[in-house]
């Protein structure tokens, strides 16, 4: 199986856990992620307005890259892989936004939505199977009670994401269970971190992520996990109950016994 | 036409929305996790546009604490999309000259070390042009 691959900037930097742990287990499941050359930031979130053209180019030139090599095109951070389908959508089905991106991208042949967009733990659940990947499981991560948080980005608007039931979704709980270890299901796993507004109004985003926290550890996780940078550091920054919080790639390189031989990569 | 008017007509096209489809249920606001922090609520957005009073909509500290979750475009029954209709109106604010809401000069003191640069791109699209 072999997939472009779209990294984006997280991951390069503060999320680089995120990517190691996600290539090194790729490659153990026999998956190759062939890494779109020159990718360029998709922009953290989706512009909503309708007559938005010139922030979503970085999003087409890497769906494009893709639909050239006649790969599908693979998603890690939750940010990118939300903003990544969105414009992918609208080159497939909004005229006006097709037409004038396509007028900015002089391709030879224009882009009109043709790659398919897939997060991660899509090619997981969709591709290798989590029945095959449980085979796959070296070390189970047996008795670890984990509580998956979705946040926002993966699951809304759903129609336009299809990526799982948006009130109450399975996939990281399949995930989890796949990898040996019990998912623990928690209210808050869909509600919001806050996002953005983090930067400017560090209370507001704080309090969000104490009662995602509280739920998660009054139903007994003793962890999360997210596919999300931000969520990951906005849940980091709670006060109150304090779980670990870790990336999905890093519990499957784990569970795939190649967690230890990159684990310097995440250092440097 | 009255510059209010122009700019009704300017948010809705932005946004896509036709405010008239709502049916004041209530389930955007019930949805929203900034609810508490809005002086105009989610489901009042859409009168507003309705009846032409910007002024009070794009001076309402709500278009700042809209956190683009989706939760209300979501669960809206109507299809009313309040997140993009709020989203417009900010947008109607920081495409003016002078407007944005966040500075660079800003930055350097709400910076941490393990803030992701995901935060500072997507704070930089929502908040200023």
């Amino acid at each position: 199986m072999k997939y472009s691959y779209y990294p984006g900037c997280t991951l390069r930097t503060k999320a680089k856990d995120l990517d190691v742990y996600a290539r090194a287990s790729a490659a153990a499941l026999g998956i190759e992620l062939e890494e779109i050359e020159d990718w360029q930031c998709c922009g953290g979130v989706y512009p909503l307005g309708s007559d938005e053209i010139a922030t979503k180019l970085s999003s087409v030139r890497a769906l494009n890259a893709a639909k050239e090599k006649e790969q599908d095109l693979v998603t890690m951070c939750s940010a990118c892989h939300h903003v990544i389908k969105r414009v992918n959508d609208d080159m497939k089905n909004v005229e006006d936004i097709r037409t004038r991106a396509n007028n900015y991208m002089e391709l030879e042949e224009p882009y009109a939505g043709e790659t398919e967009v897939l997060h991660f733990l899509e090619v997981l659940r969709d591709r290798v199977g989590f029945d095959e990947l449980k085979k796959k499981v070296k070390n189970p991560l047996t008795g670890k009670k984990i509580g998956a948080y979705y946040g926002c980005l993966l699951l809304r608007p759903s129609k336009l994401l299809s990526f799982d039931d948006p009130e109450n979704p399975a996939i990281i709980e399949d995930f989890i269970r796949a990898i040996g270890a019990e998912p623990v299901v928690y209210p808050y796993r869909n509600e919001c971190c806050g996002g953005y507004i983090s930067l400017k109004e560090k209370d507001l985003s704080k309090g969000m992520c104490e009662k995602i926290m509280a739920s998660a550890e009054g139903f007994g996780a003793e962890m999360l996990t997210t596919a999300c940078p931000l969520c990951l550091y906005n849940l980091n920054k709670s006060t109150g109950a304090k779980l670990p919080v870790v990336y999905f790639t890093e519990l499957l390189a784990e569970a795939l016994g190649v967690k230890e031989e990159v684990k310097e990569e995440v250092q440097k | 036409m009255s510059s209010e008017k122009k700019q009704a007509e300017l948010i809705k096209e932005i946004s896509g929305v036709n405010p008239l489809k709502c049916m004041k249920c209530g389930k955007c606001s019930a949805s929203c996790p900034s609810y508490n922090e809005m002086d105009i609520k989610p489901h009042q957005f859409v009168s507003y546009v309705i009846n032409e009073d910007i002024e009070s909509l794009v001076n309402s500290k709500s278009l700042w604490k809209c956190l683009s979750c989706f939760a209300c475009v979501e669960r809206c029954p109507r299809d009313v999309k309040p997140g993009k209709l709020i989203d417009a109106a900010r947008q109607v604010v920081v495409r003016q000259k002078d407007q944005n809401y966040l500075l660079a000069d800003e930055i350097p003191e709400l910076l941490d070390p393990e803030l992701p640069q995901q935060l500072l791109v997507s704070a930089f699209r929502r908040y200023r042009r």
